[in-house]
């Protein structure tokens, strides 16, 4: 499959009516991936750093979601999740929502496994970033990109 | 065909202006095997989502609209009124009394010589054997108990009757759908019977089918009745939407049960 | 939905040292504090669940916290290493200081 090129045009354009509408879609496109919403702030606010290396976490979204308002996400990490080595936490951010943080994830051992799930709101195609605490210190990251429709016609 | 894509992108720019637009990758599936979700030509709405939209749907406990159902089932063992009785006074269990009710309306009520909805139908019962007030048309409560009434008959396909006495309905209901209406001057038949299956801004345009109402939108991010989504189709081709329960929209409701005979009840749908 | 109900699923039995899924969906409009009534221009003020903790005979096994970016109506799912029988304590924490719970038994086979 190949994949389109995606425009998003915000709700504030509100005010602009249909006839300018065709015009606004030519010159909106702004893709901006490795931007910064306050999710790094964010992020070193929990961890201590905006840094980590992309290892044993991952997060899990549908490739392209229907519609911003329930994108179902899992995030795992590989840990044997014993007293002495376990996930504190995961933490995730959406990188292009009007505010980074989206929640956190706290396990302890009695979970057996490190892995959770929930449905988080996007306001447009964006990365979002999954950061795992371990229990001696570590942090890991992981981003995926997810891709937003606007779907849904008929108020 | 000219005529009718240049409407469609019409349509498309001005509603434009009000919501996110997007182009997509579109995921036609012609071929794909959708068991019950389709008979003959019609297809579910179901079959146009997405294999995450669709697994909502499908788990009992994750479908977000359960919850409603969940409260529909508790009202329906609550006392109320004037005659002190609940709905399980009469009715009993509900998984017996209304097993496959809900896969049979609208129906035609002798007493006002026209067809009603399940809605109407609730209300009906809480007037004059609960001797209690109606539900407001789309309160929680009446979507609640509407979705846990037809949630009664899931999986049971829509045999609704047309003849008879419902027939000058069922022509009415007909019309509408056939009908040019509001400034964009398009009938119901334009998306959902010439154009069902292409793209509309970012969304893949469906059949139109109702037998997962009242649905679990994640855009309304709750439970909302077909009445809201007619309305909804009305104000976005700029035409003044009819009122909730009103004759024209239960004659449409009629109409477009028909449309989708024998497709299963859904009841709660998840859609986007 | 303005009642807020919790749902839970807990498998009704499970072996000790089996790892169940636990899944967890309270209805709740998650309303974020940035959108504006549409007719008096003004914020609608932020009313979402803030919290979820899940206890297992009195102890925490796991604990979530929510911002405005989760679904309405949130769904939270998380595993659990079964070790004895016992009942779990759900409890969600909203704007304004609301508590909702809900408690459910897991039998061990």
């Amino acid at each position: 499959m190949t994949e389109k090129l995606q425009l998003v045009v915000s709700n504030r354009r509100h005010f602009i009516l249909g006839a300018t509408a065709a015009a606004t879609l030519l010159s909106l496109p702004k893709l901006g991936f490795a931007e910064d919403n306050g999710w790094k702030a964010a992020m070193e606010g929990l961890v201590g750093s905006s840094e980590a290396d992309a290892n044993r976490v991952s997060i899990e979204l549908p490739e392209i979601a229907e519609n911003g308002n329930t994108v179902p996400f899992s995030v795992a990490v590989e840990s044997p999740m014993t007293d002495e080595d376990h996930v504190k936490a995961v933490h995730v951010f959406a990188t292009g929502n009007p505010r980074p943080d989206i929640g956190s994830f706290m396990f302890t051992p009695a979970n057996g496994v490190a892995d959770a799930s929930s449905r988080m709101r996007l306001g447009r195609t964006q990365d979002i970033v999954a950061v795992a605490e371990m229990s001696n210190g570590q942090v890991f990251m992981a981003t995926q990109t997810v891709k937003v429709t606007i779907g849904g016609c008929g108020g | 065909m000219k005529i009718k894509s240049l409407v469609i992108s019409a349509a498309t720019v001005a509603l434009a202006s009000t919501a996110y637009i997007g182009l997509s990758v579109a995921f036609d599936d012609d071929s794909h095997d959708w068991g019950d979700y389709q008979v003959e030509d019609r297809r579910s709405g179901y079959t146009y989502r997405s294999a995450e939209t669709r697994a909502l749907q499908d788990d009992e406990f994750e479908n977000p609209g359960m919850v409603g159902v969940d409260h529909g089932a508790e009202l329906w063992n609550i006392a109320e009124g004037s005659e002190g009785k609940a709905c399980a006074d009469c009715h009993g269990d509900a998984s017996e009394s209304m097993a496959k009710v809900g896969a049979t309306y609208p129906k035609f009520n002798a007493a006002s010589s026209k067809p009603i909805n399940v809605e109407q139908r609730i209300n009906l019962c809480r007037v004059e054997n609960m001797g209690a007030e109606p539900f407001k048309y789309e309160s929680g409560e009446m979507l609640n108990m509407t979705a846990f009434v037809k949630n009664q008959s899931l999986g049971e396909p829509v045999n609704v009757v047309i003849d008879g006495e419902m027939a000058p309905f069922f022509e009415k209901g007909k019309e509408f759908y056939y009908e040019r209406r509001g400034q964009l001057d398009m009938a119901c038949s334009h998306c959902h019977e010439d154009n069902e299956g292409n793209m509309i801004r970012a969304d893949h345009l469906s059949q139109g089918q109702i037998n997962g109402f009242p649905t679990y939108r994640f855009k309304w991010q709750k439970l909302g009745s077909v009445h809201r989504r007619f309305r909804g189709c009305n104000k976005n081709i700029r035409a003044t939407p009819y009122k909730y329960g009103s004759d024209e929209y239960v004659n449409l409701e009629l109409y477009l049960t028909w449309r989708g005979r024998g497709l299963p009840i859904e009841t709660p749908a998840v859609r986007n | 939905m303005a009642k807020v109900k919790p749902r839970v699923k807990v498998p009704k039995k499970a072996s000790v040292g089996d790892v169940v899924t636990i899944k967890t969906l309270i209805s709740h409009k998650m309303e974020t504090g940035l959108r504006k009534d549409k007719e008096t221009g003004e914020l609608i003020p932020r009313d979402i669940i803030s919290a979820f903790e899940a206890k297992f005979n009195g102890a925490t096994v796991f604990s979530m916290n929510l911002h405005a970016g989760i679904s309405a109506n949130p769904f939270v799912s998380f595993p659990m290493k079964v070790t004895e029988a016992g009942e779990f304590e759900f409890i969600w924490n909203a704007d304004g200081e609301k508590t909702y719970s809900k408690k459910a038994k897991l039998k061990v086979a």
